[in-house]
């Protein structure tokens, strides 16, 4: 483990019943990283960002954050602890305006005041371009918005570590450059981002290493250069 | 009190009631345990067959089980609407969790109290020549009451499974809440296969419920204690496990048995209860879960 | 900035019809009319604590409990054995029947709650049936033939005694209400909000929401055992199937899925409506009939207004408003 290691996840093993979705990944994420991580369709990348958020629980190895052992710790704590997520198939709450499900993220993870919800709930909204839907019903979104709900919601609870989990799917190639706008900028502000995606064209743009999973193992691991001519990358992505 | 003779009878009363209990949870397997439709009036619905029983026995003298049988088919359409009905309503705007139940304890509501309207509430008894007798050695007997109830259990037992493993709409109905996807691939509708499962689940009532009349005598109000065994069962058994399903009824049968022997019938309500609750607390996944 | 002023107003006004109601009911009182309405008041009003009660779980947070009738019961129970033990008074009994509820409401959660939502129905469900099995067979509160509870017949300055339980109820239904309606306008009820909607993403948000699924089932056991409380002194005789009858179950989900579930005022609406209407029924038809009515409402309900009467009337008003 290097000093500036924001995430350490160390020999992670998670099994469906009989099917191992992850087998003894290692993975290294440094504090101000844009990192990457791609992989085919279930190849593990989604079980993965469960592992690390909380909602499932690895059968092995141990993931650290900020040198403090996950293990055991509920999702809302490592919440707390600076980790966010997106959902790769969108999660609102259905019956709360855009601005409440923010409210609920400040409120909750923060601890922000609910005077005060409003105002910065807005500036969120207002960086990622859902200002005007802010009193919308959230259930009533169009699928490109709702994405943008998650990343706003994980936005709102202040991480240090953002992970993005397919948020561009779906979107035209001006919105997935409006999108890789407001992460560039996130990341400058100091917040180290994991983007999942199958848009290879954003993923290379932005991340400075890439991962990448196939079939529940670590394959490769480099620049976006490196990656681009792993022969074993190409291999896993276009069969044998 | 305590004899082997007492002790033998006792399980051998267990065994058969819980072959009995198996398959009156059979069609809540299906339901809450394959489809993922939390069908809390599934007792009521063994009880409106219990009534039909009851009903062709007393006018017309028809053998209880003959009647469950010709009902399967009226029980397995009366299932398929009411998944329509279910789909439109909650399943489809993703409202099952909370209007899905009120709706299905609704139902049960209106079953019970309908046949209160129109039979009271005594308890009703069906005749047949098969009720009454018992084969005896020595001190040990097998009441034909049970005996009969429990060979058509298994028959019925038997046959659903051999229909969920053999032939593809079976294999269809098990995947359908874990993989639609895959399902759609196939070229299998969803919803209507899921409206065959549940038709299927309501189908195995009418017969259970023709069981049950012949096992002991029904009043309307019944059916809610046997929530908490099929329920029980079904936990216990691993949701959506067809072999659970017999090995937990047959341990819920034999210990409410043993139970009723040795500490007085009051308290066999509580044991299918107490599984329940420590299923639930100790072992959420069942026996057979995944 | 007129939505905090449109909010407040409903609950003022509804306080304002209680105030009536006790006025009214004064004014009954000083011309002697009819213990009856009293007698029928009381349920009415048994039933808005219930709901209230009920409707902090399920309406709130989206978790269902089947077994009102057993918390209810176990209120009920537990002032029988205050009562047994030392003749206790009912300003006892109430605290002590809440807190025996408020613990056993507290096991069930931790119990079921971390399992899918639906376990914990089931186990609701269960719940009851056990209890309802202990009771019988616990001789020290009359087990399955039931006890009598000597109440005075008069209760100064009330009069009736049955008066006096009538005035407790109002209390108790006003408090209930009020906790229910600062909870949803609290950080906690949004939290219940966000559970109901998406528990994993409410996690991710940062909601603890096992504790604010056990804050509920507490809370919800506490309220539900305050109503059962009185019981046995308004009955006078207690005995298990009608202290768990299932009647208490249904209406405890059907006058909320009736009134609108998601916020206070719809189990209000819904026990204030269903409950008077089944106690005019009981009079006039047979009771059968009048349980019949009720389920085929629910049902009815939940295909068709799934947001309740509130959730009528707010379509209605909304409508109105956007014609302007
Ligand atoms: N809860 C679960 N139960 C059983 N199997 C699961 C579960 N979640 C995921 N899997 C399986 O684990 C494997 C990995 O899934 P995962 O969602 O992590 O893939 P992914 O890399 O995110 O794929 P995609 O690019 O399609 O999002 C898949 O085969 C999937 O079917
Ligand atoms: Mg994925």
């Amino acid at each position: 483990m290097t000093a500036d290691a924001l995430l350490d996840v160390r020999a992670v093993t998670k099994r469906f019943g009989g099917f191992t979705a992850l087998d003894q990944v290692d993975m290294e994420v440094r504090a101000g990283e844009r990192f990457g991580l791609i992989g085919p369709n279930g190849s593990g990348k989604t079980t993965m960002i469960n592992c690390i958020s909380g909602t499932l629980a690895n059968e092995g190895g141990e993931i650290v954050f900020k040198g403090v052992k996950l293990d055991g710790k509920k999702p809302h704590q490592r919440t707390r602890l600076g980790i966010a997520r997106s959902f790769q198939i969108p999660k609102p709450f259905r019956s709360l305006t855009v601005l409440e499900n923010l409210g609920i993220a400040l409120e909750f993870a923060t601890g922000t005041s609910r005077s005060e919800v409003q105002e910065r709930g807005m500036a969120i909204l207002e960086t990622i371009g859902l200002a005007e839907r802010a009193r919308a019903n959230a259930g009533s979104l169009t699928q490109i918005d709702m994405r943008k709900l998650e990343l706003a919601r994980a936005m709102a609870t202040q991480p240090e570590l953002l992970i993005s989990d397919e948020a561009m799917a779906g979107l035209s190639s001006t919105e997935v450059d409006d999108i890789l706008d407001i992460l560039f900028k996130l990341n400058e502000g100091g917040i180290t981002i994991i983007m999942i995606e199958h848009i290879m064209r954003a993923v290379m743009r932005f991340s400075t290493r890439i991962v990448v999973l196939d079939a529940g193992r670590k394959i490769a691991e480099g620049n976006p250069d490196e990656i681009v001519n792993d022969p074993e990358v190409e291999r896993a992505y276009l069969g044998e | 009190m305590f004899s082997v003779e007492l002790l033998v009878n006792a399980l051998i009363a267990g065994v058969l009631l819980g072959g009995f209990y198996a398959a009156v949870s059979l069609g809540l397997t299906v339901s809450f345990g394959q489809l993922n439709i939390v069908n809390i009036a599934h007792p009521a619905f063994i009880i409106l067959g219990s009534y039909i029983a009851y009903m062709c026995n007393s006018l017309w003298g028809l053998d209880p089980i003959l009647t469950g049988i010709i009902f399967i088919p009226v029980f397995f359409l009366i299932g398929a609407g009411a998944y329509r009905l279910y789909y439109e309503s909650f399943e489809r705007k993703d409202d099952e969790a909370l209007r899905g139940l009120a709706f299905f304890f609704g139902v049960m509501f209106i079953i019970e109290v309908a046949l209160i309207m129109v039979y009271g509430v005594d308890f009703r008894t069906v005749q047949a020549s098969y009720i009454g007798q018992s084969w005896k050695a020595g001190g040990i007997g097998v009441p034909t009451r049970m005996f009969v109830p429990f060979c058509v259990a298994i028959a019925m037992f038997t046959a659903v499974y051999l229909y969920m493993s053999r032939t593809f709409n079976g294999r269809a109905i098990k995947a359908v809440a874990q993989d639609r996807l895959a399902l759609q691939l196939m070229g299998a509708d969803p919803v209507k296969i899921k409206q065959l499962g549940f038709g299927i689940s309501i189908g195995t009532a009418a017969l259970a419920g023709a069981l049950l009349i012949i096992i002991i005598p029904v009043e309307p109000s019944v059916g809610r204690l046997y929530i908490g065994q099929v329920f029980a069962i079904a936990v216990l058994a691993g949701l959506g496990s067809i072999p659970g399903t017999l090995v937990a009824g047959l341990i819920l049968g034999i210990a409410e048995s043993l139970v009723s022997t040795f500490f007085g019938p009051s308290w066999a309500p509580a044991v299918a209860f107490g599984i329940l609750l420590a299923a639930l607390a100790f072992r959420p996944q069942g026996l057979f879960g995944r | 900035m007129k939505w905090p002023a449109l909010k407040l107003s409903p609950f003022w006004l509804c306080a304002a019809a209680i105030a009536v109601l006790g006025i009214a009911v004064t004014i009954f009182d000083l011309f002697n009319i009819n213990t009856f309405i009293f007698f029928a008041g009381y349920v009415v009003l048994q039933y808005v604590v219930l709901a209230t009660a009920w409707n902090i779980m399920g309406g709130y947070m989206g978790y269902v409990n089947f077994g009102t009738a057993g918390f209810f019961a176990v209120g009920a129970y537990a002032s029988v054995v205050l009562y047994n033990l030392f003749q206790a008074p009912l300003a006892l009994m109430i605290p002590f029947a809440g807190v025996v509820c408020a613990l056993l409401g507290l096991a069930m959660g931790y119990l079921t709650l971390r399992l899918r939502g639906v376990f914990f129905a089931i186990a609701t469900l269960a719940m009851a049936i056990v209890l309802e099995t202990l009771i019988i067979n616990w001789e020290f509160v009359g087990g399955a033939t039931g006890a009598y509870i000597l109440r005075s017949r008069e209760q100064a300055p009330f009069g009736d005694y049955i008066e006096f339980l009538f005035f407790v109820m109002l209390l108790l239904a006003i408090f209930a209400v009020s906790v229910a309606r600062w909870l949803e306008l609290s950080r906690t009820g949004r939290g219940f909000i966000a559970i109901r909607d998406d528990e994993i993403a409410a996690e991710c948000a940062g909601v603890p929401t096992l504790r604010l699924k056990l804050i509920a089932t507490t809370v919800s056991g506490f309220l539900m055992g305050v109503a059962g409380a009185p019981f046995a002194l308004y009955v006078s005789f207690i005995e298990p199937s009608s202290a768990f009858n299932l009647i208490y179950a249904v209406n405890a989900i059907a006058m909320p899925m009736i009134g609108g579930a998601t916020t206070w005022l719809g189990p209000v609406i819904g026990a204030l409506l269903l409950g008077t209407v089944q106690q005019v029924a009981t009079v006039t038809i047979s009771s059968e009939l009048n349980l019949l009515i009720v389920g085929i409402v629910l049902v009815f309900f939940v295909i068709v207004a799934p947001e309740g009467i509130v959730g009528l009337l707010k379509k209605w008003l909304g409508g109105r408003r956007d014609d302007r």
